[in-house]
């Protein structure tokens, strides 16, 4: 009876200490609901806040000067009433973006199909690292890089060869014009295209490994050769991670303020030559916005809203088109 | 060089931080241009030592400085761009020059050392706004006489962010230049026809350091810091100076301030034998009624004591002290103006 009774009473506490413990679960697993939730609410909450913010402060500039802001390429902010017109920073933000893919792209394909097909194992591993550990540079030190290494050799050697060159081509004569300057779009682009590369050769090599060997057999087996292989194999198996890489590089690109502050020589002029000083909306935005005030700082803001709708299109249009690649790829 | 001015700048935080820690609410609160930073931190040590008082001075710029004291978050404003007495009348404040500095036209060109090249305004005008575009320019070449300058194209490099400097310079080029005063004007941020722009004293003197056959214009201090070759200018009576203290001390004694304009004063192209052209002064602004008189009378024992000790500190870091003359002027103006009482 006596042991009947306690082993009764053992196992009520039991029970009762079991229930405690999973209803302190249940309070744990609440609380984790709601941190998590509470944190991705925050998310929303400072995106949107951040575009509050840029259309409230971009508004007396957006009713002052409308559309015309964006043709507009004058940059006055002495004046009274100042003319602002965002067409160089513009200008600038697509073009030194532009060149910086159209040089890193080829460029950091070629070291992904190198490093994932070409090269000799024993030299993948430092490579890869080395790749790596140049997209963990600090941007104001691609700045400063440009700035005493890159601007001078490029103004007093490169460049003036290259304008020599194409003196006498049509377009081309324009396109590459002197004088030189330390400081320019090209430089800018370069710098750019320096930052981008480990991006772009990172994700490629890691979706090329995700291609299937025996794929790539198939294809060496009927007699492809390297180029076709990388050409009609790899790159067609790969697509959507490689347009997701370029377009993350994109935006960096298209974001970066110090390194290019550096380089590009904050002259708000659209000249055709790319060896000319010009600037970028960040750039503008980063050497201006401290003693800026009233329609001018709402100009410099309405400019930070631009660059904010670009990037955001370029990450919309990149998932687009993921989207619809993946659809005609069957799912 | 850009660590020497990034350590004098960490030098003079910490300097300002540790007088902030020791003292209790008799600090004294300041907010404004960045070019007299160092020598406002210099001043605050010192007299922290002296008198146990500290002061916070944020080098935040002079239009920011501006911003600061019409909200009432400092005692006092500084600022290297003079206000008219109309705005300080509606804003019910007082305005008067603390310290002075003077504008180098800076080049790089090879062969030429500081003081060889000799400019004035019109060339130099001509030179920023495009016009001349190599240095073998006759308009140069009149100036210069035997002095061999290539052909090479001409880089200009101008401040990239709004600048006391760039107000002062293109002052100067405006009154020197019919064109530039016309089609540019003057102020802290102009629309430049070309070169290209660097940040602060320090980025286009770097700038101007790096590019072959560049011109460009910083404070003195930056020139001499830098060891970048300096031009000599043709000043205003015709005669070629210079930028020395000296000559910077005559441009000021030649300067006619006026109280009753607020001391309202642009110090460039000033007359006088050896005046130099392109010399500066860095103002503060104070409220006539102050919200708190206490902190008010602090900062102006703060800024007598710097008129009469703070002199030979100024010429140390190459500042240059407001003449005895019009100290005199400035602190009658404190007696009349300013009710801390």
């Amino acid at each position: 009876m006596t042991d009947m009774a306690i082993e009764d009473a053992v196992a009520q506490t039991m029970v009762a200490s079991r229930a405690r413990a999973l209803n302190a679960f249940k309070f744990g697993d609440a609380t984790f609901y709601w941190m998590t939730r509470i944190a991705a609410i925050c998310v929303l909450l400072i995106l949107g806040g951040i575009i509050a913010y840029l259309i409230v402060g971009a508004w007396p500039a957006l009713t002052t000067y409308g559309l015309n802001f964006l043709s507009t390429q004058r940059w006055a902010p002495e004046l009274d009433p100042p003319v602002l017109g965002g067409l160089a920073p513009i200008y600038g933000t697509l073009l030194t973006s532009a060149i910086a893919l159209l040089i890193a792209v080829p460029v950091g394909l070629g070291v992904a199909v190198f490093l994932t097909e070409l090269c000799p194992q024993w030299l993948r591993r430092p490579i890869g690292i080395a790749v790596e550990l140049l997209a963990g540079i600090p941007s104001i030190i691609y700045g400063m890089w440009g700035f005493f290494v890159l601007g001078p050799a490029l103004a007093n050697t490169i460049e003036p060869a290259i304008v020599s060159f194409f003196a006498r081509v049509p377009v081309l004569n324009v396109i590459f014009a002197g004088p030189t300057s330390n400081q320019s779009i090209f430089n800018a682009s370069l710098i750019l295209a320096i930052m981008v590369l480990p991006f772009i050769t990172a994700i490629a090599r890691d979706v090329f490994l995700t291609v299937p060997p025996v794929l790539k057999e198939a294809a060496y087996g009927v007699g492809c050769t390297t180029w076709e292989v990388v050409r009609s194999v790899m790159v067609p198996y790969t697509r959507v991670g490689l347009i997701g890489g370029i377009m993350l590089a994109l935006g960096r690109a298209l974001g970066e303020t110090m390194a290019v502050t550096f380089v590009i020589g904050n002259a708000f002029r659209v000249q055709a030559s790319i060896f000319a000083p010009g600037t970028t909306i960040s750039a503008a935005i980063a050497s201006e916005f401290a003693e800026s005030a009233d329609l001018y700082q709402s100009a410099l803001i309405l400019l930070g809203l631009l660059l904010f709708v670009l990037t955001f299109f370029v990450l919309a249009a990149a998932r687009l088109m993921l989207m619809q690649l993946r659809r005609r790829a069957g799912g | 060089m850009l660590f020497r001015t990034l350590t004098r700048a960490a030098l003079a935080a910490v300097a300002v931080a540790t007088v902030s820690v020791g003292a209790q609410a008799a600090n004294i609160n300041g907010a404004g241009a960045t070019f007299p930073f160092p020598i406002y931190s210099k001043w605050a040590d010192a007299y922290k030592k002296e008198t146990g008082t500290g002061l916070i001075y944020q080098s935040i710029g002079s239009g920011a400085g501006i911003k600061q004291i019409q909200s009432k978050t400092v005692t006092f404003g500084a600022t290297d761009i003079p206000q008219s007495p109309d705005d300080l009348k509606k804003w019910g404040m007082v305005q008067w020059p603390m310290v002075m500095g003077g504008i180098v036209a800076v080049v790089n060109i090879d062969g030429v050392k500081p003081g060889d090249l000799v400019l004035d305004g019109s060339t130099l005008a001509d030179i920023f706004l495009g016009k001349i575009k190599t240095w073998d320019d006759p308009a140069i070449a009149k100036l210069n006489g035997s002095l061999k300058l290539p052909s090479a194209a001409i880089a200009v490099v101008h401040r990239a962010d709004g600048s006391g400097t760039s107000f002062n310079f293109t002052n100067y080029l405006s009154k020197a230049s019919e064109e530039w005063g016309s089609k540019i004007k003057f102020a802290a941020t102009v629309e430049w026809p070309v070169g290209v722009g660097a940040k602060g004293n320090e980025g286009v003197a770097g700038n101007v350091a790096q590019t072959k056959n560049s011109i460009g214009y910083v404070e003195y201090a930056y020139a001499k810091q830098n060891k970048l070759t300096y031009a000599d200018m043709i000043n205003k009576a015709g005669k070629k100076v210079s930028p020395t203290l000296a000559a910077f001390q005559a441009a000021a004694a030649n300067a006619k301030w006026d109280p009753a304009q607020n001391f309202y004063m642009i110090l460039s192209d000033q007359p006088g034998d050896e005046s130099w052209p392109m010399t500066a002064a860095t103002f503060i602004l104070m409220y006539k009624e102050p919200q708190d008189k206490a902190a008010s009378a602090d900062a102006i024992k703060f800024f007598d004591w710097a008129f009469k000790k703070g002199g030979k500190m100024a010429e140390e870091l190459d500042y240059i002290p407001i003449p005895d003359s019009v100290v005199t002027l400035i602190e009658s103006m404190w007696n009349s103006d300013i009710m801390n009482k």
